[in-house]
């Protein structure tokens, strides 16, 4: 646990320094959906019923690209190659890396999003369930990001590979995600969807820690 | 004295190129072994093997006579390895390094300020490590000998960029840590001056 | 126990074992996989009844069902291959997962053009948003993930493995994926498309396409051998036995 708090404490050491790798995500998401209006045209009605869709493809465009970088210099700097050989840090460093990146890209998703439903003029009702599909979502867009970022560590090609072997994984995500939102702005009920987003989560947390360790080591193997 | 590290046979294959074949050597405790040879002969590949990070392509490793593939766990919680990188991330200061790898070993630096100060860092802990020199960064990497308890080094060019005096101090230390039973595993440039018990040097050829 | 009794695989997991396996094999699979292929093919386009419902255009499952069964049987199969690969760190079966991927790629591509073939003369249009059609094109994506990622390693070696991790991440995720475009398929279903009840199919029908199944099933396993040969033959290239069979070879043709 001391070992872990000092990792994740590292993490939000860099997150400070380096403020472009939380915050350009953020502004990028916010930039995505304002080209939706000004693509389709400004209908409240139309927003509003598109609204789901938009809002779960920006955020997971966002957050994929937000983990590209996300081990590069420390694989670059030696860092991953003595943590595989000296093992038993690894998986901490894994699952540090996976909740400092919720952290600085989900979490501010949420922050952000009374700006969202102002945008695209989204009910009180319907606010309260994007809240929650992003509190239980982002975390799994977070994991399988990460996981992206660490299968693509040491390709030579980055970014587009990574969105290319990624989002069909998201698939899942993205159609429960959207679904709840569409059913409570038909005032259906969604909490059948908000138990699925919650079983992705944890079988999500299970087993994609496992495959980042592993894909860490393969990388520098 | 019992033999702690050992290679059978050993041969590796990078890109289609063949580094070294038939290598074999015996390594126990307070020993040092020590690898020459040229850019690209193969030694950061040599010493991947042993790290356990890369498999050879022919013959085997053996920790305390058994093959290091069956008891990975074990080795790696013996060792201590730093690569041909530095593994300090230079966005971070050297005493966050520091605390980064005193945390993944588990060991607390009792004094870091000291520890950075007796390494000629004084006054240089708490700027970010990209603007300090390449032996300065050398020198934060470094610093983890002097708290690690693991008794196997494997040490790639552990003496680049550093000083005359800092080298000293360093040959220094790992004769203390190797008159502790430890075992080092070093490539290097420049000869050793320092004067070892027990070295065994290993030359590799640049081969096509 | 599990040891044990698998010993008697061990030799083939030596390269050069397997690739003259591969070699012995292939005539045989390739051309059972066209006999089969040409009969239920022809039997199925030439003789078999037409539908009272959708004419002759329904002839096209001879080829369209068993590429889309296969495009599966070939991801599971290339997600087996990744796990043993992995787990028993067998280089051979790592291979087999850069063999199979293209071919299951190809297959996949097929059950995509022939079901939009189908879906003109019976929904009017060359793409619906069908819950299998759909499935089928996030597979396709799943097999470009795998080969591009293992093609984007300057070390080879490196490149398989992280790919056959994909694969396997894949694998777990296909039935998610799958149930999860099944039921919002049933959320969105348009008006415009009927869906048919499925009907029981007649054995004069039924039996080309069993033999056409069959065939696409010699055929995947053919073109494996073949392509995981070649593998071999490129990851091996350094290793004696390898020149030694090229001397041969050359010396046999003079």
């Amino acid at each position: 646990m001391v070992m872990w708090r000092a990792l994740v404490q590292r993490e939000l050491q860099l997150l400070g320094r380096q403020k472009a790798d939380w915050l350009n995500p953020l502004v990028f998401f916010l930039l995505v959906l304002s080209l939706f209006p000004l693509g389709i045209g400004p209908e409240p009605g139309m927003l509003k019923q598109i609204a789901p869709g938009l809002v779960w493809i920006a955020a997971l465009l966002s957050v994929l690209l937000s983990a590209e970088r996300l081990f590069k210099d420390d694989y670059r700097y030696g860092v991953i190659e003595q943590l595989v050989a000296g093992r038993q840090g690894l998986f901490s460093y894994v699952t540090a890396k996976i909740c400092c990146h919720w952290l600085s890209t989900g979490v501010p998703l949420v922050l952000v999003s009374p700006l969202i439903a102002v945008l695209l003029g989204l009910d009180w009702q319907s606010w309260q369930v994007l809240v929650v599909t992003l509190l239980l979502g982002t975390p799994v867009l977070s994991l399988l990001s990460v996981l992206g970022a660490a299968l693509t560590m040491a390709a030579d090609k980055g970014g587009i590979l990574q969105a290319l072997i990624i989002l069909p994984l998201y698939i899942p995500l993205l159609i429960f995600a959207s679904g709840a939102m569409e059913a409570a702005a038909t005032a259906l009920p969604y909490t059948g969807q908000l138990a699925v987003l919650l079983a992705f989560l944890l079988f999500a947390l299970a087993l994609v820690p496992l495959a980042v360790r592993q894909a860490l080591r393969m990388n520098v193997g | 004295m019992s033999i702690i590290l050992a290679a059978e046979a050993l041969s590796c294959v990078r890109q289609d190129r063949v580094l070294f074949e038939n290598l074999n050597f015996q390594l126990s405790a307070g020993q040092v072994l020590y690898i020459q040879g040229k850019n690209g002969a193969g030694k950061s590949s040599l010493l991947r093997l042993l790290a356990g990070l890369t498999l050879p392509e022919d013959g085997q490793i053996l920790f305390r006579g058994k093959p290091l593939s069956g008891q990975s766990e074990e080795f790696a919680e013996q060792l201590l390895f730093i690569g041909h990188h530095s593994g300090i991330h230079p966005q971070l200061t050297a005493l966050q390094n520091l605390a980064f790898w005193s945390a993944l070993s588990e060991q607390a630096v009792a004094d870091p300020y000291q520890l950075l100060g007796s390494l000629g860092l004084a006054g240089l802990e708490d700027i970010p490590c990209f603007m300090l020199s390449a032996g300065q960064q050398r020198r934060v990497s470094l610093a983890r000998l002097w708290f690690s308890t693991k008794p196997v080094w494997i040490l790639d060019e552990p003496f680049t960029s550093l000083d005359q005096q800092l080298i000293a101090t360093l040959e220094q230390h790992f004769l203390q840590h190797l008159a502790k039973g430890g075992l080092i595993v070093l490539t290097s440039h420049q000869s050793l001056s320092a004067d070892y018990p027990a070295l065994q040097a290993i030359e590799l050829e640049y081969r096509w | 126990m599990w040891g044990s009794m698998f010993r008697w695989l061990d030799p083939y997991a030596k390269p050069e074992t397997l690739y003259h396996l591969c070699g012995r094999l292939l005539p045989y699979l390739m051309g059972l996989a066209l006999f089969t292929l040409l009969l239920g093919n022809i039997w199925g386009l030439a003789f078999s009844p037409s539908d009272y419902q959708q004419g002759d255009s329904y002839r096209i499952i001879y080829i369209h069902v068993p590429a889309a069964i296969w495009s599966m049987g070939a991801y599971s199969s290339m997600a087996i291959a990744a796990f043993i690969g992995l787990v028993w760190q067998i280089r051979v079966a790592q291979w087999a997962v850069l063999a199979i991927a293209p071919i299951g790629a190809v297959y996949t591509v097929i059950a995509l053009l022939t079901g939009a073939a189908w879906g003109k003369p019976m929904w009017g249009t060359w793409w619906v948003w069908d819950a299998r059609l759909t499935s089928e094109l996030v597979l396709l994506f799943l097999y470009l993930g795998v080969i591009a990622l293992a093609g984007a390693f300057s070390e080879a070696a490196r490149g398989i493995k992280v790919a056959s991790l994909l694969a396997i991440v894949g694998v777990v995720n296909l039935p998610i994926i799958h149930y999860s475009v099944e039921w919002w398929n049933t959320l969105h279903q348009g008006a415009t498309i009927t869906k048919f009840a499925k009907p029981s199919i007649d054995p004069s029908m039924l039996w080309p396409l069993l033999i056409s199944l069959l065939g696409f099933a010699l055929l995947l396993a053919a073109l494996t051998c073949l392509r995981l040969r070649s593998q071999i033959l490129i990851f091996e290239q350094h290793r004696p036995w390898v020149r030694q069979w090229v001397d041969q070879q050359q010396g046999e043709r003079g």
